[in-house]
């Protein structure tokens, strides 16, 4: 790939996105960088590992946000010196850090490797039941959540003001948005997608189907992990409650947002939510209409039902019909160089599954 | 001999395979007898201690499973139901549980007059019934408009469609939050049947034994309902081949309906069962729906005998693993659901009785 290839107009647009990132703590209030866009970072990298499954595997997966949390409760335990709740292992918070990624990774393996035999309905169902029954285990086995959940959990020294935790979420943000775009046309990538198409052809071809999609689990569920380390510093504290049944339907609710198979609609989708999350209680009038913070939960599913009513894939897929409407076929000839059109076999995708 | 020799290798590799294959099976066996032997002989440090030693108690587990499954397979048949035929997963099941529930209470306390703290001895059988009739009724309306308005044009799409209903789910437990508030309450059993009954020495609550009776009512009445009547006919054959079914010029569209209103039906006689047993409150919608969730992962998806399998063995493994686990950890009790499914799902990926969907 050389270097004029790079030079796409969506790289172009993702790279001055970047910039203007890069420079935001200069230009908006601390609160917004701080609150708003660090949140929106933090849930767009967990929810970008839903669609890395949805999308390259074919895998609805619900149990990303458990994953998030183990990480979040496996960094409290082992950083944390005193206090009356979680284990207090006391270890350097980058050893904890590494503690915690490891656990989360190797929880991610076993549960995927349990759950890759299944598919479509069976897999999502699945992961549902992991979701559950994970938050029972944190909220029953009171040692290693506390009573109540862990509080004032320290990040680590670096990253201490609170701009570094967004320039951290930022970094993640966007290594994951490559990394998992990249993962995508690797050898490994392709063998997913083959698998998601026609696990039967790619088994008959001497692919191992189930850890393939083991292994993709384990990936996304390492990433999910740093997202939930961001979460805990963030927080400053989690509790069982944060990674109940609603938590887990909100993450895949962002997922769905955006578009459950785009990367660019995970952030999209986080960055919806957190800014209805903040800023509908400040609109004029929407307490007339009997919508109040407490209603929260109806305005966000009623937004959910009307965006999959619409278009299954999403603001992502809603925005790319609207402007095929907008600018019919804006090609006068063929183009120059690439002569007639190949014969490329499309499939449907329909939330990141084939549709036969 | 060449024949011979060559046939060698290929057998050992299949006796290798055919062995690699038979494993998990070996595995849970072995599992399976350990727990008996556990429960038998050696659980002597647990709340229920070792069933040799104190068959009462072990009687009394029993019991529970299968009263308490008798509830699962009651909330889960309607599930099961609704995805065999249309490949609908309703992820809205547990909210039509607890509608159901919190309308038959609204209903009963309005029949009895008096908005808490009802004795049993004030309530008849009939206003426990009519309550749960109302209950029902209104969670099998609530089903079929949730049907029609948003499952009905996308028919195929399966994870739209469970995504949507997901959706519902979200915005249900709110509204019903806001009219129901967030305090438990309970369905209060007629007064006529909150007896004990004396099992081995120990009491036993009638109630649960009346669970169990509408949950045996409920599946033999189901069972003739799909066996024996021309609409059961027709969902047996839509299940197998819907475009079959279709093209013999069978409206499938109103058995689609039915059978969702029946499946409705049957969470919302769950919820009532459920909220006479232990309460409605905010988060028993998803309990429920889990639970649905693990009968139906567990006995198969779709099928009407996965669904009691599934219901049995997971409401075994929910009654012995508090009772016989050793007390200081009967907490991981949680856990043990957890190896129940991978136990199942390391033998047969679809369920008990399932078959790729």
């Amino acid at each position: 790939m050389t270097a004029r290839d790079l030079l796409t107009r969506s790289n172009l647009l993702g790279a001055a996105l970047v910039v203007v990132l890069l420079v935001l703590p200069s230009l908006a209030t601390a609160y917004f960088v701080n609150f708003v866009m660090t949140q929106t970072f933090i849930l767009g990298l967990a929810a970008a590992t839903i669609v890395f499954l949805a999308k390259y595997g074919g895998m609805i997966s619900l149990a990303q946000f458990l994953l998030f949390g183990v990480a979040g409760f496996m960094f409290g335990n082992a950083a944390q010196e005193t206090g009356a709740r979680g284990l207090n292992l006391g270890w350097h918070p980058w050893a904890a850090v590494v503690f915690a990624l490891a656990v989360t990774t190797a929880a991610a393996f076993v549960l995927g490797a349990l759950a890759s035999r299944s598919t479509g309905l069976y897999f999502l169902m699945l992961t549902m039941v992991y979701a559950v029954i994970g938050y029972y285990v944190f909220a029953q086995i009171v040692e290693i959540s506390g009573p109540g959940g862990l509080t004032s959990i320290q990040r680590p020294d670096l990253l201490g003001p609170p701009v570094r935790l967004y320039y951290a979420g930022l970094g993640l943000s966007v290594l994951a948005y490559v990394g998992f775009r990249a993962v995508g046309r690797t050898a490994f990538g392709l063998a997913l997608q083959g698998v998601r198409d026609d696990p039967v052809r790619m088994a008959s071809l001497g692919f191992n189907v189930p850890l393939h999609r083991a292994l993709a689990f384990t990936l996304a569920g390492f990433a999910a992990g740093a997202g939930g380390l961001l979460n805990v510093w963030w927080n400053g504290q989690i509790d069982p409650a944060s990674i109940a049944i609603g938590p887990t339907l909100i993450l895949l609710i962002i997922a769905v947002i955006g578009g459950i198979s785009s990367f660019e609609g995970a952030w999209l989708g986080a960055f919806v939510y957190v800014l209805i999350f903040t800023y509908l209680r400040d609109l004029p009038l929407i307490d007339r209409v009997g919508i109040t913070e407490a209603r929260f939960n109806t305005v966000i599913g009623v937004i959910v039902l009307v965006i999959m009513m619409l278009s299954p894939e999403g603001l992502t897929g809603i925005a790319r019909r609207l402007r095929r409407r907008l600018r019919p076929p804006a090609r006068t000839g063929p183009a120059p160089s690439t002569g007639p059109p190949l014969p490329v076999r499309t499939t449907e995708k329909e939330l990141g599954v084939t549709r036969r | 001999m060449n024949t011979t020799l060559g046939r060698g290798p290929v057998d050992s590799a299949t006796r290798r395979r055919a062995v690699l294959r038979r494993t998990p099976l070996g595995a849970v066996a072995l599992a399976v007898a350990a727990v008996a032997a556990w429960v038998a002989f050696l659980a002597d440090d647990t709340p229920a201690g070792p069933a040799t030693q104190d068959p009462g108690q072990f009687l009394v587990t029993v019991l529970d499973a299968v009263t308490f499954a008798g509830l699962l397979f009651v909330a889960a048949s309607g599930f099961t139901l609704i995805f065999g035929l249309m490949r609908t997963v309703n992820m809205a099941h547990g909210s039509l549980f607890l509608l159901a529930a919190y309308i038959a209470i609204r209903v009963q306390e309005s029949m009895v007059g008096q908005s808490r703290n009802i004795e049993p001895g004030h309530v008849g059988m009939l206003d426990w019934l009519v309550p749960m009739l109302a209950g029902a009724g209104v969670a099998a309306v609530a089903g079929l408009v949730i049907q029609q308005l948003f499952l009905q044009w996308n028919e195929g799409q399966e994870l739209r469609q469970a995504l949507m209903t997901l959706a519902l789910t979200v915005v249900l437990a709110d509204q019903m939050l806001r009219e129901f508030g967030g305090l438990a309450q309970t369905m209060v059993w007629p007064g006529t049947i909150t007896h004990f009954l004396s099992v081995q020495g120990e009491r036993y609550p009638v109630t649960r034994l009346f669970i169990l009776g509408v949950a045996v009512l409920v599946g033999v009445l189901l069972w003739l309902w799909l066996t024996r009547t021309g609409t059961g006919m027709v969902i047996r054959a839509g299940v197998d081949d819907r475009q079959m079914v279709r093209g013999l010029g069978i409206n499938i569209k109103l058995v689609f309906a039915v059978t969702f209103l029946v499946g409705s039906f049957l969470a919302g006689v769950g919820g009532v069962l459920g909220a006479s047993f232990a309460g409605a409150a905010p988060g028993t919608d998803g309990n429920w729906l889990l639970n649905s969730l693990v009968v139906v992962i567990i006995g198969g998806l779709g099928s009407l005998r996965g669904a009691a399998a599934g219901s049995l063995l997971y409401g075994t493994v929910v009654a012995f693993s508090p009772a016989y686990l050793p007390s200081e950890y009967s907490y991981y009790a949680i856990i043990m659901t957890f190896v129940l499914l991978a136990l199942v799902l390391a033998i047969r990926p679809y369920g008990l009785f399932g078959r790729p969907a």
